[in-house]
């Protein structure tokens, strides 16, 4: 549904994209992680045409961005990551507009915006002027304004960023409902957020993908298992700590006072040797648990290894 | 098609935000004004106290010449003033908050969203100048006596299109830069040159400032006609659109 090869863009010395190479199948919810200045909102913006690529070919539900880029807007939504309506207008003026432009009839028009307004929660505020919304609401809007003429192509820009706890469980539970329905690629930097509702990862740094695939597989080739426990007395668990770090299982270590975090690349013999070695030690242990690795620990192994590099 | 749309939505911001009355409240309280002003400024200088007699001797009896040239100085001020600001912020004020971008991943074309603009303020201008041109029209047959319509009318057409100059070459300057406050400065600075070189003989015969003198000449009779700066002003309209809509459509929102 959206292929990109080889994408730069270019602000002066500063190299935006440096040859991104991304594919979105059909029907999927893309997650594009990344961190701050990585070139997210600049590959969606050039998506949504808002933004040129230096070079690169970009082709989105079949049409080709450089040659076609007109009609483009037929087939895609995009919702900006802080969206801004006219404040004189109502939710309903607003979103009939947008159909209007979009050539759909009145009478589909009419049920449409109906239709969108109960999705997003808006059916009582439909009336009232925009300029009154909260930040949710305006998020909310914001969505059905992408969703007016039912497209193929959902681009959203970081969508519950900016938003609070309810809020932004509200966008994402929307999310979740137009999964199947049409193709999302979302940008975001909450990585709880997207391990919720996205069933394909990719992760971009300094412009270009690091990593791109389905989010159980990711989890799977780059998730590595961490056990994590807290000692009664600090000086035992940091005996204990040297004596862990020399096993050839362990692959990271930190220690925070008396809570012990391991990082282990064979999860079974990590089982059967951590807690023997912790009671060799003499360690009295207050807490001792076996975390289920996130997707944040992916991106932060993946990020900071290309920074390395 | 897409065209109305956008006329439709720029008509119903300048309804709502009050801006098509503001236009309309200012050109009209002037365009009353002007007649009763020409009419009862020398009457008022006779009323100072202890002004000397020689200075009613320096205020003849007004005349309808008199309305007319106070009608087309508060017009040129004010018109050009109201055309500055209200277009100074029509498209840098939608880039810097991004209602701009919002709209144009729609299909609205970029020439279609400058068009709509230009179109509804022009719409604007004419409204409010009509109204204007009534009631001065109307205060002046009551003061002094009836102008003739049809001279009167090419006056307000020539005056519309002065407002558009500004329009125009200000709507060009809010397409050059991202915020308000950078459009007012160089729509301001626009303004200036236009009106500031535009007085300077000989060339102020093709610079629009012409056309209200030659409307005022239209209604009072004598005077040569001003084609040149009636086409060179035309010009300068297609050309400040043309060359908004070249830095727009190559622009990234």
């Amino acid at each position: 549904m959206i292929q990109i090869e080889s994408l730069h863009k270019h602000y002066g010395v500063v190299h935006a994209l440096d040859g991104l190479d991304m594919t979105v199948k059909p029907g999927v919810v893309f997650g594009f992680l990344g961190p701050n200045g990585a070139g997210k909102t600049t590959t969606l913006r050039i998506l949504a045409g808002l933004a040129r690529p230096t070079s690169g070919r970009v082709v989105v539900a079949g049409v080709n961005l450089a040659s076609d880029g007109r009609t483009l807007s037929h087939r895609i939504g995009y919702l900006s990551e802080e969206p801004v309506f006219y404040p004189w207008l109502t939710p309903r003026e607003y979103l009939d507009m947008l159909g209007r432009l979009h050539g759909i009839d009145t009478t589909r028009r009419a049920v449409r915006v109906k239709e969108l307004l109960e999705l997003v929660n808006l059916a009582e505020a439909g009336k009232r002027r925009i300029g009154g919304f909260s930040h949710g609401m305006r998020q909310r809007l914001g969505l059905a304004a992408a969703l007016v003429h039912t497209p193929e192509v959902l681009l959203l820009d970081e969508p519950v960023s900016a938003l609070d706890p309810s809020g932004r469980k509200e966008v994402l539970e929307l999310i979740e409902h137009l999964s199947g329905q049409c193709t999302i690629l979302m940008s975001s930097h909450i990585l709880a957020d997207v391990e919720r509702v996205c069933n394909v990862v990719g992760i971009i740094s300094r412009g270009r993908m690091i990593v791109q695939s389905p989010r159980e597989e990711l989890m799977d080739r780059y998730a590595q298992p961490v056990f994590e426990a807290e000692g009664e007395d600090a000086g035992v668990v940091k005996r204990w700590a040297e004596m862990v770090r020399r096993q050839s299982w362990a692959t990271a270590i930190s220690l925070d006072g008396d809570r012990l975090r391991v990082t282990v690349s064979d999860v079974k013999r990590a089982r059967r040797e951590l807690l023997v070695s912790a009671v060799a030690q003499g360690v009295t242990l207050r807490r001792y648990e076996e975390l289920r690795p996130s997707l944040e620990d992916v991106f932060l192994q993946l990020v900071d290894k290309e920074t390395i590099q | 098609m897409n065209f109305l749309i956008m006329l439709r939505k720029e008509l119903m911001e300048q309804w709502r935000t009050k801006r098509i009355l503001v236009v309309a409240a200012v050109l009209v309280i002037f365009g009353l004004a002007s007649p009763l002003l020409a009419k009862v400024t020398p009457d008022m200088l006779k009323l100072i106290p202890n002004a000397p007699a020689a200075l009613a001797g320096l205020f003849p009896t007004p005349t309808v010449a008199d309305a007319v040239s106070q009608y087309i100085k508060n017009m040129g001020q004010f018109g050009v003033l109201l055309a500055l600001l209200m277009s100074m912020g029509s498209v840098a004020q939608e880039k810097e908050r991004g209602t701009a971008a919002m709209l144009l991943t729609h299909p609205v074309s970029r020439l279609t969203f400058l068009l709509a603009k230009f179109v509804a303020l022009a719409f604007t201008f004419a409204v409010s100048l009509a109204v204007a041109a009534l009631g001065c029209w109307y205060y002046t047959l009551l003061l002094f006596k009836a102008l003739p319509w049809g001279p009167f009318l090419a006056l307000n057409g020539l005056m519309l299109l002065v407002f558009l100059v500004y329009v125009a070459v200000t709507l060009l300057c809010s397409t050059l830069v991202r915020t308000q406050g950078a459009a007012a400065g160089l729509s301001f600075a626009a303004m200036v040159i236009i009106a500031g070189v535009g007085s300077l003989p000989p060339i102020d015969d093709y610079f629009p400032g012409r056309l209200f003198s030659w409307g005022g000449m239209l209604v009072l009779g004598g005077g040569d006609p001003a084609w040149a700066a009636f086409w060179i002003s035309l010009g300068i309209i297609v050309l400040a659109l043309a060359i908004a809509w070249l830095c727009f459509e190559r622009e990234e929102i």
